[in-house]
């Protein structure tokens, strides 16, 4: 029979099926973080059971963390006491912890592919919706909720029932200037926001084959954003290229005999989609979003859509927007560039790139906050570093920062951010903040010249 | 967990499409360490103004709406996969979500958690909205056992789906630890079998 590649790797991690419910799944690799594993961990004490694999979990410290001053004691309380629970709760369970300060220590979803635990034909949960990210490697990665963190804890397995299966191609030669991130937001405003509900997304076409890990990663990233469980790219020599050698990558002939194995991991000639999506790379321009959701996005020079409804009126009301409006020389004060979307060396390349022996303008705040640890050795070892400090940005130790503004990096009331991260949703950046979602071009682009701006005629 | 069996009670609409879990509970609430709380930060940014004032146009501020089922637009509980936005319901006292549309993941919280979603078709959603709002005090029947949502006041119902297991669990008060605990032997099983590969 034709398999998808989802399919391949779904069945043969099935335990077994439960007649007319759920299959047990088997967990290859759970990820945790401070913020939605605590309850977990009191959940298996008041239960009296413990961690069945600990050694198939990993746990970082990234929702909850300061970016700046990592070697002080974190100043906010309820965070010191939480990043505390994570360290006991790891100790206790002889769980391998990254915590701030280490040397590995960085946003899940970016620490995890960058020391090679995340492999091509894996199980991926965590407690983080945007665990899809991991799918970039051809593995079946998805987010759950803190109840599935305790139950990966007591059986390293999860009762689900097996998602239908979508496929999105894009084909075509994408414009200059245009980057994954604009990929993905062209996609989700295409096909709405709860276009994937109860789908896993497989991504295909030359766009993607022709992307490195970063960009598939921020691709996969955002899969949540129009309600996948998860979206996922075969596996090829971009992708073993980049596992090879990395820290807990297989080495040597195990390596060699994991390669041949993951080469067959991809979607069979003939298998069936529930639904399948046709895009041509051509269509795509440098995208921003002007509303509340990752849906409602436009092309950078484009206009609000007239007669989005009453849900929409209520979203560009919140933004300060107008239906047939252009977002082109709208005055922005903050940009950030981070977050599990767009915090990869790549991204920072390609924005210092364009920075390069320009200045920022006055009125904007621009940060810049690495995925990890070894991103931001990277930014500095790449020279990186000068160029953002001498255009007059700020750049932050890692964590997820104002993407979700759980600590101090929040935007302020009223003000437009541009930013790289993968939620617009009302306050996601701050109360009453309003956030521009784009590419770390557009947002370094925005930065320089203090307001949205068609940067296509900058580009070398 | 606590079971789900009947619910008959007035419901609280909140007409918003796409209403994501940040809103549900905000991330700056999510420094806890255990699950009490939330109930007081549900919808915290909808509820208060940014001044910290009662917003009064806020359907769960209106007197008017009571009742512990929440009636809402379409694709409820997108974005973050945060349980927390289901014990914030819970703890604030719903005891059932409404709406034509769920995300899965709030949706699989929500379940376990004994919070049980109503999937309902876009058109019997409007007639909700139309009841609830004509006749604050009129109450709906969610009844699980027949899988049936009915509209006491004008006899208007219709089948929702839930899945089977997850059906059983909410009836008899079941949680998936307990069933995945009763499988660690062919768990066990399954990871022999994956090393000899």
């Amino acid at each position: 029979m034709n398999k998808t590649l989802f399919d391949k790797i779904w069945d043969s991690h099935v335990v077994e099926s439960i007649p007319n419910g759920p299959d047990v799944l088997y967990i290859d690799k759970h990820l945790i973080h401070e913020v939605t594993s605590p309850q977990a961990f009191n959940e298996l004490k008041e239960r009296k059971i413990s961690v069945f694999r600990p050694e198939k979990i990993v746990a970082t410290a990234d929702h909850n963390t300061p970016t700046q001053d990592q070697h002080l004691p974190v100043k906010d309380l309820l965070s010191r006491k939480q990043l505390k629970e994570l360290t006991q709760n790891c100790e206790e369970n002889n769980i391998t912890l990254y915590g701030l300060g280490h040397p590995y220590n960085g946003i899940v979803h970016v620490m995890a592919p960058e020391l090679g635990i995340t492999q091509p034909g894996m199980t991926i949960v965590c407690g983080d919706s945007h665990t899809s990210t991991h799918g970039a490697f051809g593995t079946i990665a998805f987010g759950i909720g803190t109840s599935q963190v305790a139950q990966v804890f007591a059986s390293q397995c999860l009762l689900v029932e097996k998602p239908k299966k979508m496929r999105v191609n894009v084909n075509g030669q994408l414009k200059k200037g245009v980057l994954p991130k604009d990929v993905i937001l062209y996609i989700i405003s295409k096909l709405g926001t709860n276009s994937g509900t109860g789908h896993f997304c497989e991504y295909a076409g030359n766009v993607f084959e022709d992307m490195s890990m970063e960009g598939r990663m921020t691709v996969c990233n955002m899969s949540i954003e129009m309600g996948a469980r998860g979206g996922l790219i075969a596996p090829d020599d971009i992708t073993f290229d980049y596992v090879e050698g990395r820290e807990f990558a297989p080495k040597g002939q195990k390596f060699e005999k994991q390669k041949a194995f993951w080469k067959t991991l991809k979607t069979d000639q003939d298998a069936d989609f529930d639904k399948e999506f046709y895009l041509d790379a051509e269509d795509i321009e440098p995208m921003v979003t002007y509303g509340t959701n990752p849906g409602m996005g436009i092309k950078l020079t484009g206009t609000i859509p007239l007669n989005g409804g009453k849900s929409a009126d209520k979203a560009l009301e919140y933004m300060g927007f107008v239906p047939g409006e252009s977002l082109l020389d709208k005055p922005v004060n903050w940009i950030f560039i981070g977050s599990c979307t767009n915090s990869r060396i790549e991204d920072f390349r390609v924005a210092a790139a364009y920075i390069k022996g320009k200045q920022k303008a006055g009125n904007v705040n621009a940060l810049i906050v690495p995925g990890s640890r070894q991103v931001a050795k990277q930014i500095k070892a790449e020279g990186l570093q000068e160029i953002f400090e001498e255009a007059g940005f700020t750049l932050r130790q890692p964590g997820c920062s104002a993407c979700l503004a759980m600590n101090d990096d929040k935007i302020p009331a009223g003000e437009y951010c541009v930013s790289t991260s993968n939620r617009n949703f009302e306050g996601r950046q701050g109360q009453g903040a309003r956030t521009i979602l784009a590419s770390p071009l557009t947002a370094a682009a925005t930065a320089i010249a203090g307001k949205l701006t068609d940067f296509s005629k900058n580009l070398n | 967990m606590e079971k789900f069996i009947k619910l008959t009670d007035t419901a609280i609409p909140l007409e918003t499409e796409n209403i994501d879990t940040d809103q549900i509970i905000p991330a700056r609430f999510l420094k806890a360490t255990d699950k009490a709380g939330f109930g007081e930060n549900l919808f915290r940014d909808w509820r208060y103004t940014n001044e910290g004032k009662l917003n009064t146009e806020f359907s769960l501020n209106n007197p008017l709406f009571t009742g512990t089922i929440l009636v809402a637009g379409d694709n409820f509980g997108c974005g973050s996969s945060r349980e927390h936005a289901a014990w914030a319901l819970k703890a604030y006292g719903f005891k059932a979500v409404v709406s034509s549309y769920f995300a899965d993941i709030f949706k699989g919280n929500a379940l376990n958690n004994s919070l049980l979603p109503v999937q309902v078709s876009p058109e019997f959603l409007q007639s909700l909205f139309k009841y609830i709002k004509a006749d604050p005090l009129g109450q709906i029947t969610i009844d699980l056992e027949k899988q049936q949502i009915l509209i006491l006041g004008t006899g208007e119902s219709e089948k929702f789906e839930i899945d089977p297991y997850k059906k059983t669990c909410m009836l008899n008060g079941y949680d998936d630890i307990d069933f995945l605990l009763s499988r660690l032997d062919s768990i066990k099983k399954y990871e022999e079998k994956q090393l000899e590969l």
